[in-house]
């Protein structure tokens, strides 16, 4: 979403290998330990962070919380509970890094659920939605940057470089409310909202079928946004290999020029890719955030709408923690899969 | 570089030309040839040529359209009406000119957007120019620190921060601020490390040089250049950040951002009935700027680096 963000993640990405080249571990074991043991350390740090934000930063939390003092006793009660607040700091936090790992997030200001319970109906949807989105942002926007970048300066690379750079500049609930309103709105071909036409969902096939007919709007605002970036990126980091000698060598042997590119070109430059994609879910889920509110898609993203103008702490907490698990397990899997594709990290 | 600066304080013997003066010639010279350079590149003067536009637009406000119009009380116009001849842009929910909505709000979002990446620029060249000076420990754990902020998804952050702060334009600038450095902390890093090899540091720590003139009067120009290139680019950034944010609702609700206009829009369920261009204005207006600052970013940085200059 924010272009220096994507720059900065780039460079992340490019460094990365050499990286651990420096590092020099001994062997495939440790330096996956090392990668397991830095993610396990950053979730530590988000959840310390976590804790500060919302119980330690407000000089009186449960009065912050309550916003000038609409809540009831009950409520406040609730709060102190909740949030654990009188007792020592060191117990207050120790508290909270118990129930959070016993999985106890609280309860909703909103409706008095526990937290857990409501993110754990919302995470499917979101799942799905993400999800699907990404494969085939994926899948396209790496696909045309290959094209665009292997013919640079041909009319597929104009064309699609120009349309790549306009969506990327899109908000995307904008893309979303703008579809809303010619493919149903205007047209009412696609569903405005929701995630089935029916209380609960229909059943077998034809559920199946409604949900995907629900899914197809969002899904296609969260693809062509992503995909913009995929295929940048792809283009750019394909553009980085093309000088390189060691194509010159598989085009004197004889190779045919998609050859070349397919065993050869791509292979390389898919490395930054397959790490920036990783790196990006973050932003996926910030889309996803929007998108779901514009759709209605019942997902985290809805919830957190939802949370943020009540507001409903317990709910964002929980949400930013889980958002911020995903990215950081995210990160994770595509610092193993580089360990496991790269040699260059792999032998370090 | 200092021994150089004291000599120049002293009243010149020959009044022909100062070493101050020959500095300036130098660095007039120079930005000729930058303009030159960046006059071919044909986006980056589209780009620009927008931004000067809009920039007009938002300092001119007050002589473009009257500021009474953003009232709803002195809102006398059919509400959610399509395009007139008074209401070029028709009006919005409650009656008031879209059109002048959105030049009073051009005002708000540039604002946003460049005071945040100023915030995101300080703490991005700081941390980077410090990571890059203080190599081992401290440069690592200030990369291990950076690392974590990339890590933390962008927007639930920025929710939970203007939550727990309250809703207003300062509110705004510093989560967006706050949220937005860690790229350019580490490209500055990477490029400060660069500059840190070079002998004329080596020399001006051999002078006795401290850390404090090393870095701010040996690096920081140097990463200078680089560091421009990034804001502008940070700028589009941060202007999405601030449209994504007033649109969820957590923007100041009286001093009304191309965001919060279509958060008024969508929230309302206005704009599926009624006057579309109350919803398309906003977002290609935040379009065209944000691709602005994209193409004038890239043209920067292909004068900075000329392996880039082939894309």
């Amino acid at each position: 979403m924010a272009g220096a963000m994507l720059d900065g993640a780039l460079a992340a990405a490019r460094e990365r290998p050499g990286e651990s080249t420096r590092r020099g571990g001994t062997g495939l074991a440790r330096t996956l330990g090392v990668k397991i043991g830095s993610a396990v350390v950053t979730l530590a740090f988000v959840l310390v962070f976590n804790f500060f934000l919302f119980r330690v930063l407000p000089a009186d939390p449960a009065r912050n919380l309550a916003h000038g003092g609409t809540l009831t006793a009950a409520q406040m009660a609730a709060i102190n509970r909740t949030f654990g607040i009188g007792l020592p700091l060191p117990q207050q936090f120790w508290n909270y890094v118990v129930q959070t790992v016993q999985g106890n997030l609280g309860r909703s200001f909103q409706n008095q659920l526990p937290v857990s319970q409501l993110i754990g109906q919302a995470v499917w949807p979101t799942v799905l939605l993400v999800g699907s989105s990404t494969v085939l942002s994926t899948v396209i926007g790496v696909w045309m940057g290959i094209r665009a970048g292997w013919r640079r300066g041909s009319r597929f690379d104009k064309i699609s470089t120009g349309v790549n750079n306009t969506l990327y500049a899109m908000p995307d609930f904008w893309l979303g409310m703008v579809l809303l309103i010619v493919f149903a709105s205007h047209w009412a071909i696609f569903p405005a909202s929701g995630m089935s036409s029916s209380v609960g969902g229909g059943t077998g096939l034809a559920g199946v079928g409604d949900v995907l007919w629900h899914l197809t709007l969002p899904c296609i605002v969260l693809t062509l946004v992503y995909l913009a970036e995929y295929s940048l990126v792809m283009r750019s980091s394909l553009i980085d290999e093309l000088g390189n000698d060691y194509l010159q060598t598989a085009r004197a042997k004889g190779l045919r020029d998609a050859l070349v590119r397919r065993q050869h070109a791509v292979p390389n430059a898919l490395l930054p890719s397959i790490t920036l994609i990783m790196l990006n879910l973050g932003f996926v889920i910030s889309g996803a955030i929007t998108t779901e509110t514009v759709f209605s898609w019942p997902g985290l993203g809805l919830l957190t709408y939802h949370a943020l103008n009540y507001p409903d702490y317990p709910v964002l907490e929980g949400a930013f923690l889980l958002f911020s698990a995903a990215v950081i397990g995210a990160n994770l899997i595509a610092d193993l899969l580089l360990t496991v594709l790269d040699p260059r990290v792999r032998q370090a | 570089m200092s021994t150089q600066v004291e000599t120049t304080q002293q009243p010149p013997v020959t009044p022909v030309r100062s070493g101050k003066r020959i500095a300036w010639d130098r660095r007039r010279r120079a930005l000729a040839r930058f303009w030159q350079q960046y006059r071919k590149d044909r986006n980056g003067m589209i780009g620009l040529a927008i931004l000067v536009l809009m920039i007009a637009v938002a300092l001119a406000a007050p002589l473009l359209a009257s500021s009474r119009g953003l009232n709803p009380i002195y809102a006398t116009a059919t509400p959610n009406a399509g395009p007139s001849w008074h209401y070029p842009l028709g009006t919005d929910g409650d009656g008031r000119s879209v059109l002048t909505e959105l030049i009073w709000g051009s005002r708000i979002s540039l604002l946003i957007g460049l005071s945040a990446t100023l915030l995101s620029m300080v703490i991005g060249a700081l941390i980077g120019i410090v990571a890059g000076h203080f190599g081992k420990l401290i440069g690592n754990l200030l990369m291990r620190f950076t690392d974590w902020f990339l890590v933390i998804p962008f927007l639930p952050l920025a929710i939970v921060l203007a939550t727990t702060l309250g809703k207003s334009l300062g509110v705004i600038i510093v989560v967006i601020g706050i949220t937005s450095w860690p790229g350019t902390a580490r490209i500055i890093r990477a490029q400060a490390l660069a500059v840190e090899t070079r002998p004329y540091l080596e020399r001006a720590r051999a002078l006795g040089a401290g850390h404090w003139h090393q870095m701010t009067k040996h690096v920081l120009p140097n990463v200078m250049p680089l560091l421009l290139a990034n804001t502008i680019l940070t700028v589009a950034g941060t202007i999405l950040a601030e449209t994504t944010l007033s649109f969820l609702g957590l923007g100041d609700p009286t001093r009304a951002s191309w965001g919060q206009m279509l958060n008024e829009g969508f929230s309302t369920g206005g704009m599926l009935a009624g006057n579309q261009l109350w919803l398309i204005a906003p977002g290609v207006a935040v379009i065209a700027v944000v691709m602005a600052f994209t193409m004038v970013g890239h043209a920067l940085e292909a004068i900075l680096d000329p392996k880039l200059r082939e894309r």
